[in-house]
């Protein structure tokens, strides 16, 4: 994993807390679903774009609602788990040092 | 066999719309072209087509096509393949447009403005077309068109399509003698250049990094939150608070649907029979009369005593849709459609489906999943549309005393709710059935559905879409019906009853031979010939058994009489057991042919309608079997 190497703990997107300020790192596509990749990209899941996690549905805190640069959208959990992201402090420091 | 197939387009210029989802497109279409839009399917697709016309300022005519709404060029849905194919100008029977206003949400420009330079590289004549500049303004986002054009090198013009002023500044770009004359001059097979031909038309990151840096020097790549919108979201999307808000807001729809169309179907119903009346006393009596009051009139009335219902119906949806609330909706159901393989995206066509199957089938096509719209609409019939109604109340009247049970609920009510349910929990197994044995069930599809911004909708995008969707359901339903209900007056007609027949005529009849030969196959649920033969003319829509049973039992009245005719009658003669497993039949039964003909127009053929018929034929008569059994086990005989 790129984030690993950088010594950075990156999570995926389900996994964040809400309302936590986060930057995409890259997006991952399932083996079985090749193509969300692209239409996560296509939404807006860019490196480097700005998400949060707005809310969880219930029951089961699935599906998500996301704010992806200046879009909402509603996720299912497993196509939140392909979205590898930071917090916004630690891609900022990221950009420092490159 | 080759074909040449020659297509004749309209004259003048062809303006093409296109956006993403959500960017006010077809807001600005209606502001732009009025009440002269044509809805029609692309050839050889149920996408819907939109094409309307309007005249410049200037006098020139144009015609412009609503194109689907797409993220991007890599198409994902039907209707994103089709708005693709119409700008590679590979579309069946499509002209290729001469001109693309690409609509931007100028809220959203970071997402927006990467579709316009996909477009832009396509060769196309291109003009960005800001939309929603005011919301834009209010969130303290300004965007000089004049230096965003000089940014993206193609034309920018602002509108507001919510304002009846607000598409002035495109009409004076349409008006533009530069602009003209680069559409007179464009010859758009020869300008595609080679990267668009080669489909190589996809460079999604380089365009990201292309719009952050034109957002950047712009000042504009500060992401702006949506307050008032996320407030709202607060509320509605709540985990306690937005399911409470969801169920309250489904009853009310509910209660409007049925309270509010009442009167209007009185008033109709009456408006047929006085027809009926004065048609027949003026016609002479001949089998010419029967058809045009007993075929005609009464199955085109019929067919527009639905409408108050469908239109309140629509209006709900639309101010709904319009106002953001939908896809939240969507959001809320969207772990119970899944749990049997289905997404939020489904409820709307299912909740039309009440009303209607009809609408609720037309509504699936919102569902970019083809797998989960063939679901869709092969469970929308199970939903208990208002058809029921008329047959449910005759044998609750007739069969379940009206009394109270545990203490304040109406036992009758309470059937009646018990057969609503029943319809939810059949189309939820036949779904789930569906996810675990089938392979396309069992894949992961995703959701990725977008939650727009609230706003207030807007009368005239509320009155035109209601108009057009009321104008393809009476177009759609009165053809087939008026169709059905002549042939079905055919059979229950002739061959005429032997002079001196003692029973009714239909029992002569083609129908009546037809309802003989099934009742065969009936007794085991517990169906006399009776019921069996009013089934057939109830093969067209649901509520004519009604009629047809009272055909069958020799009564001259007609609507609201027949029932309170009927009721003691067949109280006497029919078993509670028989009325039980009737009841449960009509749960189940596709006894509508308009529904089967909507979904072979929306699946493209016949397999579907008659796997549909199939499996509910199926269902109803495993169901009336088992409830005629128990019945009379449990002494209902």
């Amino acid at each position: 994993m790129k984030n690993r190497e950088n010594g950075i703990s990156a999570a995926t997107l389900d996994l964040a807390s809400i309302g936590q300020a986060l930057t995409v790192q890259h997006v991952q596509a399932p083996h079985a679903a090749p193509e969300w990749a692209r239409w996560l990209e296509e939404i807006g899941f860019i490196a480097g774009e700005r998400v949060m996690l707005m809310a969880r549905g219930l029951p089961g805190g699935d599906p998500l609602v996301v704010r992806i640069g200046q879009s909402t959208f509603a996720l299912r959990r497993a196509e939140a788990t392909c979205v590898r992201v930071a917090s916004v402090d630690h891609a900022s420091l990221q950009e420092r040092k490159a | 066999m080759n074909q040449a197939v020659i297509h004749f387009h309209p004259s003048g210029p062809l303006l093409a719309l296109v956006g993403n989802p959500n960017c006010g497109k077809t807001a600005l279409f209606n502001l732009l072209t009025g009440s002269r839009q044509k809805v029609a399917n692309y050839a050889g697709v149920t996408v819907e087509r939109k094409e309307g016309r309007f005249t410049t300022p200037a006098g020139r005519s144009l015609r412009v096509l609503d194109l689907p709404g797409a993220y991007s060029l890599y198409p994902r849905s039907p209707d994103e393949k089709v708005t693709c194919d119409v700008l590679f100008g590979r579309a069946a029977g499509e002209k290729r447009p001469d001109l693309v206003a690409c609509v931007v949400d100028a809220t959203n420009l970071r997402r927006n403005l990467r579709l316009a330079l996909a477009v832009k590289r396509l060769g196309l004549s291109c003009v960005v077309v800001l939309n929603m500049t005011d919301l834009a303004e209010k969130r303290g986002i300004k965007v000089v068109p004049e230096t965003l054009a000089a940014e993206l090198g193609m034309p920018v013009v602002s509108t507001v399509a919510t304002r009846s002023a607000g598409a002035k500044p495109l009409l004076a770009l349409l008006d533009d003698q530069d602009l003209c004359g680069s559409i007179a001059q464009m010859t758009p097979s020869s300008s595609l250049p080679p990267s668009a031909a080669t489909g190589d038309y996809h460079s999604n990151e380089s365009d990201h990094v292309v719009v952050s840096r034109i957002l950047q020097r712009l000042g504009l790549n500060e992401i702006v939150p949506h307050t008032q919108s996320d407030r709202i979201d607060r509320v509605v999307l709540h985990p306690v608070i937005g399911p409470i808000l969801l169920a309250s807001i489904l009853f009310l729809v509910f209660q409007a649907v049925f309270a509010w169309a009442k009167a209007p179907m009185a008033l109709i119903q009456t408006a047929t029979a006085n027809l009926s009346a004065a048609v027949g006393a003026v016609l002479p009596d001949v089998w010419f009369k029967s058809l045009i009051v007993d075929g005609v009139i009464a199955g085109a009335g019929g067919v527009v005593v639905f409408l108050p219902q469908i239109v309140i119906l629509y209006f709900f949806i639309l101010v709904l849709e319009e106002s953001g609330y939908l896809p939240r909706a969507a959001f809320l159901l969207d772990r119970l459609m899944g749990g049997v393989g289905l997404s939020g995206r489904s409820f709307i066509p299912l909740l039309s489906s009440f009303a209607c199957a009809i609408p609720g089938i037309m509504a699936a096509r919102s569902i970019a999943n083809p797998r989960d719209r063939l679901v869709t609409i092969m469970i929308a019939p199970l939903m208990t549309c208002s058809a029921r109604l008329p047959v449910y109340a005759l044998l609750i009247g007739a069969f379940i005393p009206n009394r109270e049970v545990w203490g304040t609920l109406e036992l009758q009510g309470l059937v009646l709710s018990a057969l609503y349910l029943a319809g939810i929990v059949g189309a939820l197994a036949v779904a789930s059935v569906l996810k675990r044995f089938t392979a396309a069930g069992r894949q992961v599809r995703p959701l990725m559905m977008e939650l727009p911004s609230y706003h207030l909708p807007s009368v005239r995008n509320i009155a035109i879409g209601v108009w057009q969707r009321v104008m393809i359901f009476m177009k759609r339903v009165g053809g087939i019906i008026l169709i059905l209900t002549i042939l079905l007056w055919f059979l229950a007609s002739f061959p005429s009853p032997p002079d001196g027949a003692a029973g009714p005529a239909i029992e002569y009849s083609l129908a009546g031979m037809l309802g003989q030969t099934l009742a065969v196959i009936l007794e085991p649920i517990g169906f006399n010939w009776q019921i069996s033969i009013a089934l057939v003319p109830g093969l067209a829509a649901r509520e004519v058994a009604v009629s047809a049973l009272g055909t069958v039992y020799a009564l001259s009245a007609t609507g609201d009489n027949t029932a309170q005719a009927l009721a003691p009658l067949i109280a006497q003669s029919w078993s509670l057991a028989t009325a039980l497993s009737l009841l449960a039949w009509y749960v189940f039964a596709p006894q509508c042919l308009a529904t089967l003909a909507a979904v072979k127009r929306e699946t493209g053929g016949w397999t579907m309608p008659l796997i549909m018929a199939g499996y509910l034929f199926t269902l109803a008569y495993a169901a009336s079997f088992l409830t005629y059994r128990l019945a009379l086990a449990m002494g209902a005989g």
